[in-house]
């Protein structure tokens, strides 16, 4: 162990010992980071911060990474995931427009109701995966990855090109709290008016949460029950403070980047940058159910058409280590002595506690019970597909 | 008085070595464990293996992270902590009691001097917060 860096992320490894690239980035991250409203409120609380796609945010709280997880599971906790963007598409086309960028069908949706969806290259790969919000048949919120925002909205703008619409990048206008687990929705109830139980799965509705206007959304990426709320950044402090004490008597924990990675993960929800990204496309991510081919023409549509008739070549999988060891992003995989693909997300899951991850395979090896090797830092550790999501709540 | 136990010798990869006689037990400080996170996994040696000073010995794993564990001085390992296959948490929970990793009979007692006393290695520590 030597010299540890505090910036390591919840992808890259390696705390104790710098890389040489990471020093240098270092030098470049510590000029500004961007912060959320709720920086010091963080602090206040010990959470350990790291430079996360150029954000300063909470890994974990003192309570530590497993402590998080299982409360999430097993209660409920809250995260701040303000460092998301949003962008709002309005105007007498912006269904149009919508249905020009995604591969999923926006005009399946009703006011109120949303979306998962891949923002797709002509390859018909990933500029991003999004949430797209329904405010109306011509106003349409859209929720996408930190470090992706600007470029999903310049992208989006690329090709408005005779669209009758406007285009805002909004998100600094938000602050989103997530608030997950089996005890989320009676929490937030405490605060708001709304009837939280009337709102299902993938569907929001605009109300007053502690004095507040926000948006609620029954969405999340952790594999439980609740919502994530979307409101004026500076009601955060306020509102994030409620929140934690109405979920004391409920064992609500505050939640870092850490329990938000292996909590996605178990429930196989991917991770961009690391499951998909502009090589891999929707199809290949396994990710069929939101590429809608015959919802008429979008960016992507023939090269996916296209990959369909020809069959995929490799597949993401969900695969369990056997051998004692944790398979990490970035270990080659090995089939019959040959590399065949690496571990895209690798990690303890701690509710399950298996050893798990997701990887891209030759298709012809992805079956549910196919064997095979990842090299973990020169050791080769046996590991199986399994069946995904790892982990399913109980409804 | 140091945040870290008097009757240890330390070294800057965050190791400490309690000698006593011509034995001495190695494990990570608490520094290390709480930069670490929740530990998940150790990986250990075998008793009669040999290491030279700073060879890796084995690998300690949280759930989002990994480190090399370096050995402090050269010797034979005679034990290893076989108690953290299944509770590897004793690493966070008791860095210096439970969580110990392995005892390694010394070679060379003369390397102790070279590692840090417990102020020393406090100070080493305090200089390398940045944030």
């Amino acid at each position: 162990m030597l010299g540890f860096t505090f910036r390591a992320t919840i992808l890259t490894k390696c705390v104790f010992r710098p890389r040489e690239d990471e020093i240098e980035d270092k030098n470049l991250s510590k000029t500004q980071l961007k912060m959320t409203a709720l920086n010091e409120a963080h602090r206040a609380l010990g959470g350990r911060m790291i430079d996360f796609g150029g954000w300063d945010m909470p890994v974990q709280y003192p309570a530590g990474t497993i402590e998080e997880h299982m409360a999430v599971r097993t209660a409920a906790g809250i995260f701040d995931v303000s460092h998301m963007g949003e962008i709002e598409i309005e105007g007498p086309q912006a269904l149009e427009l919508v249905q020009h960028v995604t591969s999923n069908d926006a005009s399946k949706l009703a006011d109120g109701q949303i979306q998962y969806t891949g923002l797709t290259t002509p390859e018909g790969t990933f500029v991003d995966d999004i949430l797209v919000h329904r405010f109306s048949a011509d106003h349409y919120f859209l929720c996408v990855n930190a470090s992706n925002t600007d470029k999903d909205f310049e992208w989006i703008r690329g090709h408005s090109a005779g669209y009758d619409t406007r285009l805002e990048n909004v998100s600094s206008k938000y602050s989103q709290l997530a608030i997950q687990g089996p005890r989320a929705i009676e929490i937030v109830q405490t605060l708001t008016d709304v009837d939280l139980n009337s709102i299902n799965y993938y569907w929001f509705t605009r109300g007053i949460v502690d004095q507040a206007p926000a948006i609620i959304a029954r969405t999340g990426y952790t594999g439980e029950d609740g919502c994530e709320i979307y409101f004026d950044p500076a009601e955060s402090e306020r509102i994030w403070n409620r929140l934690l004490e109405a979920g004391k008597p409920h064992g609500l924990q505050p939640c870092g980047l850490a329990a938000r990675n292996t909590l996605r993960l178990e429930a196989k929800m991917a991770l961009y940058g690391n499951d998909i990204d502009e090589t891999t496309t929707v199809l290949e991510a396994d990710l069929g159910w939101i590429c809608k081919l015959g919802k008429g023409d979008f960016i992507g549509r023939d090269a996916l058409a296209a990959q369909k008739e020809r069959g995929l070549t490799r597949k993401l999988v969900g695969f369990e280590v056997i051998d004692k060891g944790i398979a990490r992003d970035h270990n080659p995989i090995y089939i019959n002595g040959e590399q065949c693909g690496m571990v895209t997300s690798g990690s303890p899951g701690p509710y399950l506690k298996k050893n798990i991850g997701l990887a891209y395979l030759p298709i012809d090896q992805t079956a549910v019970g196919t064997r095979f090797e990842i090299d973990v830092r020169g050791r080769r550790l046996a590991a199986q597909v399994v069946p995904t999501p790892f982990y399913k709540r109980a409804k | 008085m140091s945040a870290y136990p008097d009757d240890l010798q330390y070294t800057k990869d965050h190791e400490w070595i309690r000698v006593e006689g011509e034995t001495g037990t190695i494990g990570i400080t608490s520094f290390a464990q709480e930069q670490l996170g929740d530990v998940v996994h150790v990986q250990l040696p075998r008793t009669g293996e040999k290491f030279s000073a700073h060879d890796t010995f084995g690998e300690v794993e949280s759930v989002k992270t990994f480190s090399e564990l370096f050995l402090p001085v050269s010797g034979e390992v005679v034990e290893v902590n076989e108690a953290l296959e299944d509770a590897p948490e004793l690493v966070n929970n008791s860095p210096y009691g439970d969580g110990w990793m392995v005892k390694v009979k010394l070679s060379d007692k003369g390397e102790i001097d070279s590692l840090l006393s417990s102020s020393e290695y406090e100070d080493f520590v305090e200089s390398q917060k940045v944030e």
